[in-house]
């Protein structure tokens, strides 16, 4: 049961952002920023394997599961890419800038001062550019707050696959801007 | 030195902010909600203690010198105090609806899932609304995310305190989202 009444049947951040729209507000148009809008040199899908693997190693639950599923639907559907990143970058079908960001994103969540030089100068040699680097601090950064956010206040975080892939469904294709779908309304077939 | 070329040299986030201003309009935004928006029953000089707190526990030196100044401005005291309060808030004078707020925001630094019940539950036996605890968790867990950025890609901080003193009353009268590149 969550920490506060939010009066409300959404799960996870979808929770809080009902309860208040202020701080929704700025909350989503990050994520929208960082996740969905265009970028030159990472696409949509790394993006969102940055956010998944940062959850996971805050053993965020909720955040984990539905940013796994946007990336599965971001990278053409492939759920194995993602089980893979989060079990190990190192040998995951990722490019091997993607491997030297996720390290970093891997640093940032322990604690900023622990990325190095020669952390940043490897994703280099790897292709990744200031920008790449700028972003993959700030993802990771942001989900040590979204994830200390959602689990802080004890949101509810349903244990059902089929939802969260109906919801990243919709999060790839909208983005985040868009209002989400009652669970009751979602048509799930195996509850 | 940062970690990446910003073509700037503003310290802290606001060289960051400067070099990506997409991402400085949401984050600006937010902080300005959470710390500085007048509709909260919680007053803005106890709002920037939160975030003074859980940036001295992040050990990010940046954010605990211009948020402690902020709310050493808002509070009337001098930046000793706020020292004193971060170093031990429990024994500090400040209100003991205050000092429960705080331990929350101990428990998010440290992760989402370290937030009991029973401290909910002694927080609201001190008056705390359920809003109060949203916003506390909230303002901890946004610091957890603006230290690892600042700290994360390595900006630079000026080293002198007074510095942040002094700057502390004109960012209260102008607000976060009026004086990022000053």
């Amino acid at each position: 049961m969550p920490h506060i009444n939010l009066s409300n049947d959404f799960p996870g951040i979808r929770s809080l952002f009902v309860y208040r729209p202020e701080t929704a507000a700025p909350l989503n148009a990050l994520v929208q920023a960082m996740l969905h809008n265009p970028h030159p040199s990472l696409s949509a899908g790394e993006r969102e394997l940055i956010a998944t693997y940062t959850s996971n190693l805050n053993t965020c639950f909720y955040c984990t599961n539905i940013h796994g599923a946007i990336a599965k639907h971001q990278l053409g559907n492939d759920a194995e890419i993602v089980k893979q990143v989060l079990a190990n970058p190192d040998t995951a079908p990722v490019s091997n800038k993607l491997k030297a960001l996720l390290k970093i994103a891997a640093k940032v969540q322990s604690g900023g001062k622990n990325v190095t030089d020669a952390d940043v100068e490897f994703a280099r040699s790897e292709g990744a550019t200031d920008l790449d680097i700028h972003d993959t601090v700030l993802i990771a950064a942001a989900f040590c707050m979204y994830n200390r956010y959602v689990d802080g206040l004890a949101t509810w975080q349903p244990n059902n696959g089929e939802l969260y892939d109906k919801m990243g469904e919709q999060r790839a294709r909208e983005g985040y801007l868009t209002p989400p779908k009652k669970v009751s309304e979602m048509e799930l077939t195996g509850i | 030195m940062a970690h990446i070329q910003l073509d700037n040299d503003l310290p802290g986030i606001r060289g960051l902010m400067a070099y990506r201003p997409e991402i400085a309009e949401p984050l600006n935004l937010l902080a300005e909600t959470l710390l500085r928006n007048d509709n909260n029953t919680l007053t803005r000089g106890e709002r920037e203690l939160i975030g003074t707190y859980v940036s001295y526990l992040n050990d990010c030196f940046f954010c605990q010198n211009v948020h402690g100044a902020l709310a050493g401005h808002y509070m009337q005291c001098d930046i000793g105090e706020i020292e004193n309060i971060k170093q031990d808030f429990r024994s500090a004078e400040i209100s003991p609806k205050m000092k429960t707020l705080l331990s929350i925001a101990e428990s998010v630094q440290k992760g989402g899932k370290q937030v009991t019940s029973a401290q909910i539950e002694a927080t609201k036996a001190e008056g705390a609304t359920d809003i109060e605890i949203h916003d506390t968790v909230l303002i901890a867990a946004s610091f957890c995310m603006f230290n690892r950025y600042v700290d994360g890609l390595g900006t630079w901080a000026p080293q002198d305190k007074q510095f942040y003193v002094e700057r502390a009353p004109r960012r209260a009268e102008e607000g976060y989202q009026s004086s990022v590149y000053k």
